[in-house]
């Protein structure tokens, strides 16, 4: 059991290994690979939300000069068979014809064909070449009109929930919790509030366009090179796509320019390798910011109503909530983690959640940090909000009544262990920030949020170098300083100095396997990996020592980096540190390394509180964010900055989502908005600066306590701007985003009322 | 089309190099001269990521054409630290973890040099709008100011 | 006797039974015994997650199950 305690290198701020790469521009990135004798691939995408292809003429492309091959949805396997991981990651089925239509092209953007040529400039230029005809279908659009009887089928073959015997539907799958009896609970409140809640699709809006770069050796063996969440997922993804086995796939990740889940699927690598195949060429594709928006994984955007009932003193007595999530054009919304999340901060006795995961004609959802719960906890938190207004109680006082606790039976099911949601609302409540009363013309919202968290497979493997100093390989990409914390645990687990050890990340033949950075899941589980790697070290250095001094290993101790014999073993010799050990290694047994695989269980759920003051200008309908604080339990903080950039960046990217983020999209299906102009993330003077704090209730689970910090952070941004927003202008608003145009529309609306 | 001989200067050394005549500054920087610390992150001028200075000025290379290079005096963050020692605000952004994944860094990098080139004291809002033009999706900017905040503290010093 | 609930989504593969009680050292009797009620359920808890005693696992198998142990299987989480 992890206890707060002292640590040496844990809890320390120190430079990352990989920062002066990063600052210098020499660390090379998805986009930064040159092959000698390398092509260019470019992607054909759908001018329409929803067709039918009735043939693919590429003869035109092909007789210019420099266009080596052309594929389309033919020449791939069909039948792939198969689950990927990632949440909403689906079938490989499902997988493949979303990287290349086959008979239909269901959103606008959606790859028909692909071309090689001399350069990226040809590339694009045959692409106007390649003849597509057409059959234009009516697209579906929101989950309101898929839900409604008579509506467009994205897929004509789609069940609800797979099943054979009933219609078609656009409803891939229902999803449903219940506990007690929510109408006798309803009955027994005295207030009941209710409310229908919008939020639009958004963007993860990494700052990389998805790239890779793919090549054959002679055995038709292919390496990719690219940037990934998961290389080792991009390896069994593609083998999946292209009908290979993994063993025929290498897969080497460059750094990675942001994912925040989006990049833990694939768009390209399988169209690479198969052009690769086809030219005998090195073939190098990079998407277009237009083609990032329009083709990869925005989030769901969704439709959720929630009710809840409550006595005078402000005991819940019953909740529902109803979440329509759009999957995009195949089965797979976060819908279900939507439901798993939108009561977790709460202990209920009586409530009902039902989530439908429903087809539309945009592109496939992907992960988009803690996906699916700022969407249903923008409906929860955003009713708590007015729940708290009726009965005149302070939100935070109104949370602390109902809020889960170590032994509280959550929603989802299990029972939870030591969690933090109470200690965040302990301590927001006597923040600075929040006893400072708000300015006057300002508003004040206040959310809570929560993450499951993640374990599954990792791997590590210290080595010692014969000078003493310490090599960690894993294989998580390092996607916002994850190799600071690995050396930083190694140091501590080693009891040696941070700056003699160093992080790499292996590509998939060169360290063992490890699930996606993702899920909050690195610095837990590949970090339980190196510990347990370094473990395996201090056993092997006590063995050497105790051969050393003749006596048995069980009489060594391993004490600040040193092998000495335990108290009462009597002999006179000097401790033996990590170099003396190393530097002798070849006489004692060779060199020494440590490793450890394992799937990582009882990642720790992660829960925050944040609040802000916004002003909202009523002629323009800007809403200005003046303070943000967020409070997030992080079991404990390997690298507090790092932590700190995650409760700040989850907090902004919340906020871009609350406030301005929008996929807007034309009656066709067209998005309107395809670039960083118009999708319009925060800037940095949009925002202020974020205070953080963080709480460590350690998670029980994991030598340090670690909890994932990651997801967490963006969860209660929305519900915070739209109460702060409502706050400020004495009326709701409850869908997003509250951009100018619509809150402005809000403001006339309620001012005509 | 046939290329256009451009005869420039990066980082205080002569270059020559063959452009087409619609290859922008930054697909020269990076695909004939093989420097890839400039980044793409959206090559339409909207997030910063390929900043470079042209001739004392912060421009998006991405919206420059590589034959405007000529006879120019080109920056890129290749060019920012010497030799192994780091600027001052190279170092501040390591200290404040001011990066995350860190493709956004280059552009920041350059971005923040040349405001404190102009203006070596510059106010938080000052910075915020400075920067505005360069996007990062990791750090929610926060650690980013404070690190360029720290780095005119220091070089206010240092002068 | 260690109590297995199931969630909705499995209601329709146990015929409407929300909560049976099963005899079990380890999380592998428990689901051997769960198919022997309800032959071929197998398949599908082995692509869900599980709660034992309130600690999430992706992928039980060998985990100890005590007398009074809760089971409650689970949609997998992944995440971004």
């Amino acid at each position: 059991m992890a206890e707060a305690r002292d640590y040496r290198a844990i809890g320390t701020r120190p430079v990352r290994p990989d920062g002066v790469d990063k600052v210098t521009g020499r660390a090379n990135f998805g986009a930064d690979m040159t092959l000698p004798n390398m092509i260019h691939g470019k992607v054909l995408r759908s001018p329409h939300a929803h067709a039918r292809i009735k043939s693919i003429d590429a003869s035109r492309a092909l007789r210019l000069p420099g266009v080596y091959a052309v594929i389309s949805g033919a020449d791939f396997p069909s039948g792939a068979e198969g689950e990927i991981s990632g949440e909403g990651g689906g079938t490989v089925s499902d997988l493949a014809k979303n990287i290349m239509a086959r008979d239909k092209a269901l959103y606008h953007g959606h790859a028909v064909a692909a071309v090689a040529a001399k350069t990226a400039f040809l590339a694009e230029s045959a692409l106007e070449l390649i003849d597509v005809d057409y059959e234009v279908l009516p697209p579906v659009l929101d989950v309101d009109t898929a839900m409604a009887d008579g509506a467009p089928l994205v897929d004509e073959h789609q069940r609800t929930g797979g099943g054979q015997g009933d219609a078609p539907s656009n409803i891939a799958a229902i999803t449903k919790f219940e506990r007690g009896d929510p109408e006798a609970g309803f009955a027994a409140a005295d207030v009941v509030v209710e409310g229908a809640y919008r939020v639009p699709t958004a963007h993860q809006g990494y700052i990389e366009p998805h790239a890779c770069t793919a090549t054959l050796d002679e055995e038709g063996r292919a390496t990719v090179w690219c940037c990934t969440q998961g290389h080792f997922d991009v390896r069994s993804m593609t083998a999946g796509v292209l009908g290979k086995s993994v063993g025929e796939i290498k897969v080497v990740p460059s750094e990675i320019g942001g994912g925040f889940g989006g990049k833990t699927v694939i768009y390209l690598e399988p169209l690479a390798v198969k052009l690769s195949e086809l030219t005998g060429r090195p073939v190098k594709m990079v998407m277009s910011r237009e083609e990032v928006f329009r083709a990869t994984g925005p989030t769901s955007a969704s439709h959720c109503r929630v009710k809840v009932g409550a006595k005078r003193d402000g005991t819940i007595t019953a909740a529902t909530a109803w979440l329509a999530y759009e999957a995009g054009a195949f089965p797979g919304a976060p819908v279900g983690p939507g439901c798993m999340s939108v009561f977790a901060p709460y202990d209920l006795d009586n409530f009902r959640i039902e989530g439908f995961d429903v087809l539309v004609n945009k592109p496939k959802a992907a992960a988009y940090r803690a996906p699916g719960a700022p969407q249903s906890l923008h409906a929860m938190e955003s009713t708590i909000d007015e729940l708290a207004r009726k009965l005149g109680m302070d939100p935070i006082d109104l949370r602390l009544a109902n809020c889960a606790d170590e032994g509280t039976h959550a929603p989802y099911g299990p029972t939870f262990p030591a969690i933090g949601i109470k200690k965040c609302l302990e301590a927001a409540k006597v923040h600075p920030n929040y006893t400072t009363p708000k300015a006057d013309g300002t508003g004040r919202g206040i959310a809570a949020g929560f993450w499951f968290n993640i374990g599954m497979q990792s791997s590590a493997e210290v080595r010692l170098s014969e000078d003493g100093t310490v090599t960690v390989m894993e294989g998580s990409p390092d996607i916002g300083g994850s190799r600071a914390s690995m050396c930083l645990m190694a140091a501590e687990t080693l009891g040696v100095p941070y700056n003699i050890v160093r992080a790499h990340v292996g590509d998939t033949e060169s360290t063992g396997f490890c699930n996606v950075t993702g899920g909050s899941r690195t610095t837990f589980a590949t970090g339980l990996a190196v510990v347990q790697a370094c473990e395996d070290i201090i056993a092997e250095c006590k063995q050497r020592a105790a051969m050393t001094w003749d006596i048995d290993a069980d009489q060594v101790d391993w004490t600040d980096g040193e092998a000495v014999p335990k108290p009462g073993v009597n002999i006179d010799v000097a401790p033996l540190s990590l170099a003396d050990i190393a530097g002798n290694a070849g006489r004692t047994g060779g060199p020494i390394l440590g490793r450890a695989s394992l799937n990582a269980q009882g990642a720790g759920a992660s829960f925050s509180v944040n609040f802000a003051d916004v002003t909202v200008d009523r002629e323009t309908g800007k809403v200005d964010v003046l303070n943000f604080t967020a409070i997030q339990d992080a079991g404990t903080a390997i690298h507090p900055a790092y932590v700190e950039g995650q409760m700040q960046g989850g907090a902004v990217q919340g906020l871009g989502w609350a406030l301005n983020e929008e996929y807007i999209y034309d009656d066709n299906g067209v998005m309107e908005n395809a670039g960083f102009l118009d999708y319009r993330v925060p800037v940095a003077s949009d925002m202020p600066m974020i205070d953080t704090q963080i709480i460590e209730v350690p998670n029980p689970s994991h030598p340090y306590g670690v909890r994932g910090v990651g997801e967490t952070p963006i969860v209660a941004p929305l519900a915070v701007a739209s109460n702060a927003v409502s706050d400020a202008l004495g009326f709701r608003i409850s869908d997003l985003p509250l951009s100018p145009p619509s809150v402005l529309a809000a403001i006339d609306g309620h001012d005509e009322a | 089309m046939s290329k256009v001989h451009v005869v420039t200067n990066v980082n205080g050394e002569p270059r020559e190099m063959l452009c087409e005549p619609q290859q922008s500054l930054l697909e020269v920087l990076r695909d004939e001269l093989g420097m890839t610390g400039t980044k793409e992150g959206c090559a339409t001028g909207d997030c910063g990521a390929c900043s470079v200075m042209l001739n004392g000025r912060l421009v998006c290379s991405c919206l420059t054409l590589g034959v405007e290079a000529e006879d120019a005096d080109i920056t890129t963050i290749e060019g920012i630290a010497e030799g192994s020692q780091l600027h001052p605000v190279q170092r501040k952004f390591l200290e404040h973890a001011a990066l995350q994944c860190g493709i956004c860094t280059p552009g920041f990098i350059v971005a923040t040099k040349a405001l404190l080139d102009r203006n070596p004291n510059p106010d938080e809002t000052t910075i915020r709008y400075w920067l505005a033009g360069n996007l990062c999706r990791c750090t929610g900017y926060d650690k980013i100011i404070r690190a360029v905040q720290d780095a005119a503290t220091e070089l206010a010093h240092e002068a | 006797m260690a109590r297995v609930v199931f969630p909705e989504h499995l209601l329709q593969h146990t015929g409407g039974t929300r909560e049976i009680e099963v005899h079990a050292s380890n999380y592998r009797g428990v689901v051997r015994a769960v198919d022997k009620q309800w032959p071929g359920i197998e398949q599908v808890l082995i692509k869900s997650a599980v709660a034992i005693d309130g600690q999430i696992y992706q992928d039980a198998w060998l985990e100890p199950i005590r007398e009074d142990s809760e089971i409650f299987f689970m949609q997998r989480i992944e995440g971004g």
